[in-house]
Protein backbone atom coordinates (compact mmCIF):
# COMPACT_ATOMS: atom_id res chain seq x y z
CA UNK A 1 0.00 0.00 0.00
CA UNK A 2 2.70 2.57 1.05
CA UNK A 3 3.94 1.94 -2.71
CA UNK A 4 0.67 3.13 -4.01
CA UNK A 5 0.31 5.82 -2.22
CA UNK A 6 4.01 7.43 -2.96
CA UNK A 7 2.51 6.93 -6.81
CA UNK A 8 -0.50 9.10 -6.03
CA UNK A 9 0.98 11.61 -4.38
CA UNK A 10 3.39 12.07 -6.76
CA UNK A 11 0.76 11.95 -9.34
CA UNK A 12 -1.21 14.55 -7.52
CA UNK A 13 1.72 16.88 -7.48
CA UNK A 14 0.45 19.85 -9.27
CA UNK A 15 4.16 21.08 -9.95
CA UNK A 16 7.57 19.94 -9.45
CA UNK A 17 9.98 16.69 -10.11
CA UNK A 18 12.30 14.73 -7.96
CA UNK A 19 15.11 16.51 -6.32
CA UNK A 20 17.34 13.52 -8.27
CA UNK A 21 16.69 15.12 -11.31
CA UNK A 22 19.42 17.51 -10.65
CA UNK A 23 23.06 16.65 -9.90
CA UNK A 24 24.16 17.93 -6.24
CA UNK A 25 27.08 20.04 -5.79
CA UNK A 26 29.13 17.19 -4.48
CA UNK A 27 29.13 15.67 -8.04
CA UNK A 28 29.14 18.33 -10.40
CA UNK A 29 32.39 18.46 -11.19
CA UNK A 30 32.49 21.66 -11.11
CA UNK A 31 32.39 22.07 -7.31
CA UNK A 32 35.32 21.15 -5.26
CA UNK A 33 34.19 17.79 -3.14
CA UNK A 34 36.95 19.03 -0.45
CA UNK A 35 35.89 22.70 0.16
CA UNK A 36 35.12 23.21 3.15
CA UNK A 37 32.46 25.72 1.81
CA UNK A 38 30.23 22.95 0.07
CA UNK A 39 28.50 21.89 2.96
CA UNK A 40 27.01 25.45 3.44
CA UNK A 41 25.76 25.63 -0.03
CA UNK A 42 22.45 24.51 -1.57
CA UNK A 43 21.89 21.77 -3.97
CA UNK A 44 20.60 23.08 -7.17
CA UNK A 45 17.66 20.02 -6.50
CA UNK A 46 16.68 21.79 -3.33
CA UNK A 47 16.17 25.22 -4.71
CA UNK A 48 14.34 24.31 -8.04
CA UNK A 49 12.20 21.17 -7.42
CA UNK A 50 9.17 23.19 -6.71
CA UNK A 51 8.98 25.35 -9.71
CA UNK A 52 7.53 24.95 -13.08
CA UNK A 53 9.35 21.78 -14.66
CA UNK A 54 10.83 21.88 -17.84
CA UNK A 55 13.61 19.40 -19.68
CA UNK A 56 16.24 21.47 -20.48
CA UNK A 57 18.45 24.19 -18.95
CA UNK A 58 17.65 24.50 -15.39
CA UNK A 59 15.13 22.22 -15.86
CA UNK A 60 12.35 24.89 -14.80
CA UNK A 61 10.18 27.82 -16.85
CA UNK A 62 11.40 30.42 -15.53
CA UNK A 63 9.14 32.34 -16.94
CA UNK A 64 6.26 30.37 -16.06
CA UNK A 65 7.12 30.37 -12.42
CA UNK A 66 7.39 34.45 -12.57
CA UNK A 67 4.05 34.49 -14.16
CA UNK A 68 2.76 32.62 -11.32
CA UNK A 69 4.18 34.15 -8.38
CA UNK A 70 6.36 31.02 -7.68
CA UNK A 71 9.02 33.07 -7.64
CA UNK A 72 8.99 37.16 -6.83
CA UNK A 73 13.16 38.05 -7.17
CA UNK A 74 13.66 41.66 -6.59
CA UNK A 75 13.79 44.46 -9.27
CA UNK A 76 16.85 46.71 -7.79
CA UNK A 77 18.59 47.36 -4.40
CA UNK A 78 17.84 51.50 -4.77
CA UNK A 79 14.38 53.58 -5.50
CA UNK A 80 16.62 55.59 -7.23
CA UNK A 81 17.11 52.27 -9.74
CA UNK A 82 13.72 50.88 -9.49
CA UNK A 83 12.36 54.16 -11.26
CA UNK A 84 14.23 52.75 -14.65
CA UNK A 85 12.66 49.57 -14.73
CA UNK A 86 9.58 49.21 -16.54
CA UNK A 87 7.41 46.49 -18.59
CA UNK A 88 7.11 46.56 -21.65
CA UNK A 89 4.20 44.83 -23.46
CA UNK A 90 4.53 44.40 -27.63
CA UNK A 91 5.64 41.46 -29.59
CA UNK A 92 7.98 42.04 -32.83
CA UNK A 93 7.89 39.17 -35.33
CA UNK A 94 11.34 38.21 -37.13
CA UNK A 95 12.68 35.94 -39.37
CA UNK A 96 9.35 36.84 -41.76
CA UNK A 97 11.16 35.31 -44.51
CA UNK A 98 12.80 32.11 -43.33
CA UNK A 99 11.74 28.65 -43.71
CA UNK A 100 10.92 27.36 -40.44
CA UNK A 101 8.39 29.35 -38.26
CA UNK A 102 7.83 32.48 -37.76
CA UNK A 103 9.99 34.12 -34.33
CA UNK A 104 7.85 36.07 -32.11
CA UNK A 105 9.88 38.18 -29.64
CA UNK A 106 8.06 39.07 -26.78
CA UNK A 107 9.22 42.11 -24.98
CA UNK A 108 7.35 41.72 -22.07
CA UNK A 109 8.93 38.77 -20.13
CA UNK A 110 12.36 40.59 -21.08
CA UNK A 111 11.96 43.24 -19.74
CA UNK A 112 10.02 41.70 -16.23
CA UNK A 113 13.71 40.26 -16.00
CA UNK A 114 15.48 42.80 -17.64
CA UNK A 115 16.51 46.91 -18.13
CA UNK A 116 15.97 48.40 -21.65
CA UNK A 117 19.76 48.70 -21.46
CA UNK A 118 20.89 45.71 -21.09
CA UNK A 119 19.73 45.03 -24.78
CA UNK A 120 19.66 48.11 -26.47
CA UNK A 121 21.38 49.65 -28.24
CA UNK A 122 24.92 47.65 -28.23
CA UNK A 123 22.99 44.09 -29.12
CA UNK A 124 20.33 45.35 -31.09
CA UNK A 125 19.10 48.52 -32.37
CA UNK A 126 16.08 50.08 -31.35
CA UNK A 127 14.02 49.72 -34.90
CA UNK A 128 13.03 46.78 -36.04
CA UNK A 129 14.49 45.77 -39.03
CA UNK A 130 17.64 47.79 -38.02
CA UNK A 131 19.61 44.26 -36.60
CA UNK A 132 20.57 41.71 -39.07
CA UNK A 133 19.93 38.44 -36.68
CA UNK A 134 21.29 35.35 -37.57
CA UNK A 135 21.14 31.55 -36.43
CA UNK A 136 24.53 31.46 -37.35
CA UNK A 137 25.75 34.11 -34.91
CA UNK A 138 22.86 32.91 -32.74
CA UNK A 139 24.59 29.37 -32.07
CA UNK A 140 27.73 31.09 -31.84
CA UNK A 141 26.18 32.46 -28.57
CA UNK A 142 25.76 36.35 -29.83
CA UNK A 143 22.51 37.84 -30.11
CA UNK A 144 20.03 35.58 -28.82
CA UNK A 145 22.31 33.24 -27.97
CA UNK A 146 24.29 35.22 -25.50
CA UNK A 147 21.68 34.41 -22.56
CA UNK A 148 20.09 31.19 -24.15
CA UNK A 149 22.63 28.77 -24.30
CA UNK A 150 23.69 30.42 -21.15
CA UNK A 151 21.51 31.67 -18.61
CA UNK A 152 17.70 31.65 -20.40
CA UNK A 153 16.43 28.13 -22.12
CA UNK A 154 18.63 26.88 -24.11
CA UNK A 155 18.92 26.78 -28.42
CA UNK A 156 17.46 23.22 -27.99
CA UNK A 157 14.04 25.04 -27.64
CA UNK A 158 13.44 25.73 -31.15
CA UNK A 159 9.60 26.06 -31.53
CA UNK A 160 9.70 28.53 -28.20
CA UNK A 161 10.92 31.38 -30.57
CA UNK A 162 9.91 29.94 -33.75
CA UNK A 163 6.33 29.94 -32.71
CA UNK A 164 3.82 31.41 -34.88
CA UNK A 165 3.24 28.82 -37.68
CA UNK A 166 3.33 30.33 -41.64
CA UNK A 167 0.26 30.12 -43.84
CA UNK A 168 0.18 27.08 -46.09
CA UNK A 169 1.77 28.04 -49.28
CA UNK A 170 -1.34 28.07 -52.94
CA UNK A 171 0.31 25.52 -53.97
CA UNK A 172 -1.28 23.42 -51.23
CA UNK A 173 -3.81 25.79 -50.45
CA UNK A 174 -5.16 24.41 -54.41
CA UNK A 175 -5.21 21.10 -53.72
CA UNK B 1 14.80 23.91 -42.14
CA UNK B 2 18.66 23.95 -43.01
CA UNK B 3 19.75 20.11 -42.50
CA UNK B 4 23.15 21.58 -40.80
CA UNK B 5 20.94 23.08 -38.37
CA UNK B 6 18.97 20.08 -37.62
CA UNK B 7 22.77 18.09 -36.83
CA UNK B 8 24.28 21.26 -35.07
CA UNK B 9 21.31 21.22 -32.40
CA UNK B 10 20.80 17.79 -32.00
CA UNK B 11 24.76 18.16 -31.09
CA UNK B 12 23.95 20.69 -28.78
CA UNK B 13 21.59 18.26 -26.95
CA UNK B 14 24.31 15.34 -27.00
CA UNK B 15 26.77 17.39 -25.89
CA UNK B 16 24.60 19.00 -22.96
CA UNK B 17 24.53 15.51 -20.99
CA UNK B 18 27.91 15.47 -20.82
CA UNK B 19 28.29 18.67 -19.40
CA UNK B 20 28.80 18.94 -16.29
CA UNK B 21 27.74 21.80 -13.31
CA UNK B 22 23.98 23.16 -12.94
CA UNK B 23 22.83 25.21 -16.19
CA UNK B 24 23.93 29.32 -15.93
CA UNK B 25 27.01 28.23 -13.16
CA UNK B 26 29.67 30.23 -13.96
CA UNK B 27 33.91 29.87 -12.68
CA UNK B 28 35.86 33.11 -12.02
CA UNK B 29 39.20 32.15 -12.00
CA UNK B 30 41.68 35.20 -13.34
CA UNK B 31 43.42 35.25 -10.39
CA UNK B 32 41.95 32.68 -7.85
CA UNK B 33 44.49 30.22 -8.59
CA UNK B 34 47.47 31.93 -9.18
CA UNK B 35 46.80 33.55 -5.70
CA UNK B 36 46.63 29.99 -4.37
CA UNK B 37 42.81 29.77 -3.28
CA UNK B 38 40.01 27.93 -5.24
CA UNK B 39 37.97 29.15 -8.22
CA UNK B 40 35.05 31.03 -7.23
CA UNK B 41 31.74 29.47 -8.51
CA UNK B 42 28.83 31.84 -9.17
CA UNK B 43 25.35 29.97 -9.68
CA UNK B 44 22.86 32.10 -11.78
CA UNK B 45 19.92 29.93 -10.84
CA UNK B 46 20.64 31.13 -6.79
CA UNK B 47 20.90 34.59 -7.50
CA UNK B 48 18.14 34.51 -10.43
CA UNK B 49 15.44 32.88 -7.45
CA UNK B 50 16.26 36.31 -5.34
CA UNK B 51 17.12 39.07 -7.96
CA UNK B 52 16.05 40.13 -11.37
CA UNK B 53 19.18 40.14 -14.26
CA UNK B 54 19.20 44.39 -14.30
CA UNK B 55 20.22 43.92 -10.76
CA UNK B 56 23.83 42.93 -11.36
CA UNK B 57 23.95 43.45 -15.24
CA UNK B 58 22.76 47.25 -15.30
CA UNK B 59 22.74 48.62 -11.87
CA UNK B 60 25.35 46.62 -10.81
CA UNK B 61 28.73 46.65 -12.62
CA UNK B 62 28.82 43.43 -13.95
CA UNK B 63 28.93 43.38 -17.99
CA UNK B 64 27.19 40.69 -19.35
CA UNK B 65 29.99 38.79 -20.85
CA UNK B 66 32.08 35.81 -19.64
CA UNK B 67 35.66 36.87 -18.46
CA UNK B 68 34.95 40.62 -18.87
CA UNK B 69 34.68 41.23 -15.66
CA UNK B 70 38.30 42.38 -13.36
CA UNK B 71 37.28 41.36 -9.73
CA UNK B 72 39.70 41.76 -6.97
CA UNK B 73 38.52 41.16 -3.28
CA UNK B 74 39.64 44.82 -2.48
CA UNK B 75 36.49 45.67 -4.54
CA UNK B 76 34.44 43.18 -2.89
CA UNK B 77 35.08 44.37 0.06
CA UNK B 78 34.97 48.08 -0.95
CA UNK B 79 31.20 47.13 -1.76
CA UNK B 80 31.64 46.43 -5.78
CA UNK B 81 30.59 43.42 -7.64
CA UNK B 82 29.74 40.80 -5.48
CA UNK B 83 30.53 43.33 -2.31
CA UNK B 84 27.49 45.58 -3.74
CA UNK B 85 25.29 42.38 -1.75
CA UNK B 86 27.68 40.22 -0.03
CA UNK B 87 28.60 43.14 2.40
CA UNK B 88 26.78 41.51 5.42
CA UNK B 89 23.52 43.09 4.95
CA UNK B 90 21.43 42.23 2.04
CA UNK B 91 23.78 38.82 2.07
CA UNK B 92 26.37 37.39 4.23
CA UNK B 93 29.96 39.09 3.76
CA UNK B 94 33.26 38.53 2.32
CA UNK B 95 34.52 36.81 5.58
CA UNK B 96 32.71 33.81 4.60
CA UNK B 97 35.61 32.24 1.70
CA UNK B 98 34.71 29.21 0.96
CA UNK B 99 31.27 29.56 0.15
CA UNK B 100 32.43 31.50 -3.24
CA UNK B 101 36.19 29.85 -3.54
CA UNK B 102 34.49 26.57 -3.76
CA UNK B 103 35.61 25.60 -6.82
CA UNK B 104 37.86 22.80 -7.97
CA UNK B 105 41.79 23.76 -8.43
CA UNK B 106 42.60 24.36 -11.94
CA UNK B 107 39.17 24.90 -13.74
CA UNK B 108 38.87 27.68 -16.13
CA UNK B 109 36.97 30.06 -15.88
CA UNK B 110 33.75 30.76 -17.99
CA UNK B 111 30.65 29.05 -18.20
CA UNK B 112 29.59 25.27 -17.11
CA UNK B 113 26.67 23.19 -17.49
CA UNK B 114 25.59 25.11 -21.00
CA UNK B 115 24.86 23.94 -23.85
CA UNK B 116 27.46 24.30 -26.40
CA UNK B 117 26.70 26.38 -29.14
CA UNK B 118 29.04 25.51 -31.56
CA UNK B 119 27.97 22.05 -31.98
CA UNK B 120 29.14 18.30 -31.34
CA UNK B 121 33.21 19.59 -32.09
CA UNK B 122 33.13 22.46 -29.71
CA UNK B 123 32.68 20.47 -26.54
CA UNK B 124 34.58 17.93 -24.51
CA UNK B 125 33.90 16.51 -21.16
CA UNK B 126 32.59 19.97 -19.82
CA UNK B 127 32.05 23.22 -21.79
CA UNK B 128 33.24 26.26 -20.97
CA UNK B 129 31.79 29.15 -22.50
CA UNK B 130 34.08 32.06 -23.19
CA UNK B 131 34.52 34.84 -26.16
C1 LIG C 1 22.32 41.46 -6.08
C2 LIG C 1 22.90 40.93 -4.88
C3 LIG C 1 24.00 39.89 -5.00
C4 LIG C 1 25.16 39.93 -5.74
C5 LIG C 1 25.62 41.06 -6.65
C6 LIG C 1 25.85 38.72 -5.50
N1 LIG C 1 25.15 37.94 -4.62
FE1 LIG C 1 25.64 36.06 -4.01
N2 LIG C 1 23.97 36.01 -2.86
C7 LIG C 1 23.06 37.03 -2.69
C8 LIG C 1 22.06 36.63 -1.72
C9 LIG C 1 20.87 37.46 -1.25
C10 LIG C 1 22.40 35.34 -1.31
C11 LIG C 1 21.66 34.50 -0.27
C12 LIG C 1 22.13 34.92 1.07
C13 LIG C 1 21.50 34.15 2.18
O1 LIG C 1 20.94 33.08 1.92
O2 LIG C 1 21.59 34.62 3.31
C14 LIG C 1 23.61 34.97 -2.04
C15 LIG C 1 24.25 33.76 -1.92
C16 LIG C 1 25.40 33.40 -2.60
C17 LIG C 1 26.03 32.10 -2.54
C18 LIG C 1 25.53 30.92 -1.72
C19 LIG C 1 24.55 30.09 -2.51
C20 LIG C 1 24.02 28.95 -1.68
O3 LIG C 1 24.06 27.82 -2.18
O4 LIG C 1 23.61 29.19 -0.55
C21 LIG C 1 27.16 32.16 -3.28
C22 LIG C 1 28.16 31.04 -3.53
C23 LIG C 1 27.24 33.48 -3.83
N3 LIG C 1 26.13 34.21 -3.42
C24 LIG C 1 28.26 33.93 -4.64
C25 LIG C 1 28.30 35.18 -5.21
C26 LIG C 1 29.39 35.66 -6.02
C27 LIG C 1 30.64 34.87 -6.34
C28 LIG C 1 29.05 36.90 -6.44
C29 LIG C 1 29.84 37.82 -7.35
C30 LIG C 1 30.31 37.25 -8.60
C31 LIG C 1 27.75 37.21 -5.87
N4 LIG C 1 27.33 36.15 -5.13
C32 LIG C 1 27.06 38.39 -6.07
C33 LIG C 1 23.07 38.23 -3.36
C34 LIG C 1 24.02 38.64 -4.27
C1 LIG D 1 31.04 36.88 -2.30
C2 LIG D 1 32.00 36.01 -2.88
C3 LIG D 1 33.43 36.01 -2.34
C4 LIG D 1 33.82 35.84 -1.03
C5 LIG D 1 32.93 35.62 0.17
C6 LIG D 1 35.25 35.87 -1.03
N1 LIG D 1 35.73 36.03 -2.29
FE1 LIG D 1 37.68 36.11 -2.85
N2 LIG D 1 37.11 36.47 -4.76
C7 LIG D 1 35.82 36.50 -5.23
C8 LIG D 1 35.83 36.75 -6.65
C9 LIG D 1 34.61 36.84 -7.54
C10 LIG D 1 37.19 36.88 -7.02
C11 LIG D 1 37.76 37.06 -8.43
C12 LIG D 1 38.09 35.66 -8.92
C13 LIG D 1 39.00 35.59 -10.10
O1 LIG D 1 38.67 36.14 -11.15
O2 LIG D 1 40.07 34.94 -9.98
C14 LIG D 1 37.96 36.70 -5.81
C15 LIG D 1 39.35 36.74 -5.76
C16 LIG D 1 40.11 36.45 -4.66
C17 LIG D 1 41.57 36.43 -4.64
C18 LIG D 1 42.49 36.76 -5.81
C19 LIG D 1 42.37 38.22 -6.20
C20 LIG D 1 42.76 39.16 -5.12
O3 LIG D 1 42.02 40.11 -4.88
O4 LIG D 1 43.78 38.92 -4.45
C21 LIG D 1 41.94 36.07 -3.38
C22 LIG D 1 43.35 35.90 -2.85
C23 LIG D 1 40.72 35.87 -2.61
N3 LIG D 1 39.63 36.11 -3.42
C24 LIG D 1 40.68 35.51 -1.28
C25 LIG D 1 39.53 35.52 -0.52
C26 LIG D 1 39.50 35.30 0.92
C27 LIG D 1 40.74 35.02 1.78
C28 LIG D 1 38.21 35.40 1.30
C29 LIG D 1 37.65 35.34 2.72
C30 LIG D 1 38.18 36.31 3.65
C31 LIG D 1 37.42 35.63 0.12
N4 LIG D 1 38.25 35.71 -0.96
C32 LIG D 1 36.03 35.73 0.10
C33 LIG D 1 34.66 36.32 -4.49
C34 LIG D 1 34.64 36.13 -3.13
C1 LIG E 1 23.79 38.30 -8.68
C2 LIG E 1 24.31 38.82 -9.91
C3 LIG E 1 23.79 38.31 -11.23
C4 LIG E 1 22.48 38.17 -11.61
C5 LIG E 1 21.21 38.45 -10.81
C6 LIG E 1 22.51 37.72 -12.97
N1 LIG E 1 23.79 37.60 -13.40
FE1 LIG E 1 24.40 37.12 -15.28
N2 LIG E 1 26.34 37.17 -14.71
C7 LIG E 1 26.77 37.42 -13.41
C8 LIG E 1 28.20 37.15 -13.34
C9 LIG E 1 29.06 37.29 -12.09
C10 LIG E 1 28.61 36.75 -14.63
C11 LIG E 1 30.02 36.35 -15.10
C12 LIG E 1 30.79 37.55 -15.53
C13 LIG E 1 32.22 37.26 -15.84
O1 LIG E 1 32.59 36.09 -16.08
O2 LIG E 1 33.03 38.22 -15.87
C14 LIG E 1 27.41 36.79 -15.48
C15 LIG E 1 27.42 36.52 -16.84
C16 LIG E 1 26.29 36.56 -17.63
C17 LIG E 1 26.27 36.41 -19.07
C18 LIG E 1 27.47 36.21 -19.97
C19 LIG E 1 27.31 34.99 -20.84
C20 LIG E 1 28.44 34.76 -21.76
O3 LIG E 1 28.38 33.77 -22.49
O4 LIG E 1 29.40 35.51 -21.79
C21 LIG E 1 24.97 36.50 -19.46
C22 LIG E 1 24.40 36.43 -20.86
C23 LIG E 1 24.18 36.68 -18.27
N3 LIG E 1 25.01 36.73 -17.18
C24 LIG E 1 22.81 36.77 -18.28
C25 LIG E 1 22.03 36.90 -17.14
C26 LIG E 1 20.59 36.83 -17.16
C27 LIG E 1 19.74 36.62 -18.39
C28 LIG E 1 20.19 37.01 -15.88
C29 LIG E 1 18.79 37.01 -15.33
C30 LIG E 1 17.98 35.86 -15.60
C31 LIG E 1 21.38 37.20 -15.07
N4 LIG E 1 22.48 37.10 -15.87
C32 LIG E 1 21.37 37.46 -13.72
C33 LIG E 1 26.00 37.89 -12.37
C34 LIG E 1 24.61 37.94 -12.36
Amino acid sequence: MLGQWTLDSKAQAPLGQSQDNWIPLTKDQVHDPRGPGLSELQDPGAGLFELPPHQSGNRVLWAKALDRGAISPRRSLTPNESSKVQVLDMDVLLDLRGSMAVVRFPHKIHTQWLACDNCHDALFKSKVGETKISMYNILQGEQCGLCHGSVAFPLTECSFCHSVERPAPKWRMSQ
Amino acid sequence: MKRWLIWVVLGMSLVSLSAQGEYGDVVLNRYADKAGVRPVVFPHWFHRLRFTCNVCHAEGGFKMRAGSNDITMGEIVDGKFCGMCHNGEIAWSAEFCHRCHSGRPGLAGGFYGSQDPSGPSGGGDFYQRRH
